[in-house]
């Protein structure tokens, strides 16, 4: 699909020590959220990504995930810039957003937990989410999602913070495809 | 079933004339939401014209499936067959756009990625899969549709009024709302 900016993002990686590097072009940030009770998705088209994780060993995983707040991916052209203004991800402002992990678990099977702050528009908070690894054409692919709330960040400020319209509820879900051991 | 009846059935009339205060009413109401910056607002009102275009959808083919049941009244033999083809071709036309307009709408919005959901219970089916530039074109298209439509809207009030004060042929009583002499 699009992703112009790969290239780019790969070179500014500045790895974690011992990190694994991320095929980015198979890693994905999304989320959806309900706007008039209809539910519609969106993406970071840009983030680097530095992770390591093996899952014989969670306990030693860790992640540290920049977002490029402006690669929005929204329906349409309007809602992207509307989503760049100040009252949505004030992009000028805060051009980035940052999810750092603090620890991670494992929950039995091939599931497991992270712990970490997540900095969104300024404001981080502690969050928590459910995730799986499992090993998939010659990478280990982690997936998992949390529910956070766009108002606890600020997202949609004014107006917009009118929970009738575009909900307060946000399902955040991240794919991370992560090469090698 | 009377294919040379004077009028049309009072099903046909009532659903006529619902069609022509939804199409106006819709077309005025898109027309105006296009014209407004992104709020909370044109979300709701971008969502209810999405209701409104569904039930004109659901109207028009109730209609056509009537058409084909109930053939209408003949036209007034004072009519030229040049008017009456042209009066044809325009039906023809009315019918396919009254499908075609709300179906571009409808196309539009999944391709968007965005559902919909009448009155916002009832999920409908999306119509293609998400792709936004397909969604910009499907755009682009709704609106040049919704034009043709309005078109030949004006151009069927025009016909119906040179009937009533030119030619006097009777024939709008033929869709009146309360039957009666004509
Ligand atoms: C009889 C049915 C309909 C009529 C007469 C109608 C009419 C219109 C008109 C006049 C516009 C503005 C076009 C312009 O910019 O010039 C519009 C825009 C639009 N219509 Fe419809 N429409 C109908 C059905 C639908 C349906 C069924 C849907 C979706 C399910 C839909 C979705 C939209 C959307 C998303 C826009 C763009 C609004 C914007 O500017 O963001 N329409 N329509």
């Amino acid at each position: 699909m699009k992703f112009p900016a790969l290239a780019a993002s790969l070179l500014m990686l500045a790895p974690l020590a011992g990190a694994q590097p991320v095929d980015l072009a198979r890693s994905q940030l999304t989320f959806t959220m309900k706007q008039m009770n209809v539910p519609v998705s969106g993406s970071f088209r840009k983030f680097s990504a530095n992770v390591d994780f093996n899952p014989q060993k969670p306990e030693a995983g860790r992640a540290d995930i920049v977002i490029d707040t402006a690669s929005i991916a929204l329906p349409t052209r309007e809602a992207e810039a509307e989503a760049r203004k100040k009252d949505w991800f004030n992009t000028a402002q805060f051009p980035q957003a940052r999810f750092t992990s603090t620890a991670m678990k494992a929950l039995g099977g091939n599931r497991y937990q992270v712990n970490g702050r997540l900095t969104l528009k300024g404001v981080t908070r502690d969050v928590t989410a459910p995730f799986t690894a499992r090993a998939e054409n010659g990478v280990t692919l982690v997936e998992g999602s949390l529910p956070i709330s766009r108002l606890a960040f600020r997202i949609g400020e004014g107006s917009w913070s009118d929970t009738g319209t575009v909900a307060d509820d946000v399902q955040l879900s991240f794919r991370m495809a992560l090469k090698g051991q | 079933m009377n294919p040379h009846s004077e009028r049309y059935t009072a099903l046909q009339v009532i659903l006529h004339w619902l069609m022509a205060l939804l199409l106006v009413g819709t077309f005025a109401f898109g027309w105006y939401l296009s014209t407004l910056p992104l709020s909370p607002e044109k979300f709701r009102w971008i969502a209810w014209h999405k209701w409104a275009g569904i039930l004109a959808l659901a109207l028009g083919i109730w209609r056509l499936t009537v058409r084909f049941y109930r053939r209408p009244p003949a036209l007034p033999a004072s009519m030229s067959p040049l008017a009456v083809r042209a009066a044809h071709a325009g039906h023809v036309l009315l019918y396919l756009l009254m499908l075609a307009v709300p179906l571009s709408g409808w196309t539009m919005s999944s391709a968007y990625g965005i559902p919909v959901v009448w009155l916002g219970l009832l999920p409908l089916p999306d119509l293609v899969s998400a792709d936004p530039a397909l969604g910009e074109r499907l755009k682009s298209l709704h609106e040049t549709l919704v034009w043709l439509l309005a078109l030949l809207v004006v151009g069927h009030v025009l016909a119906a009024l040179k009937h009533q004060l030119i030619d006097r042929d009777g024939l709008m009583s033929r869709m009146r709302l309360r039957s009666g002499h004509h």
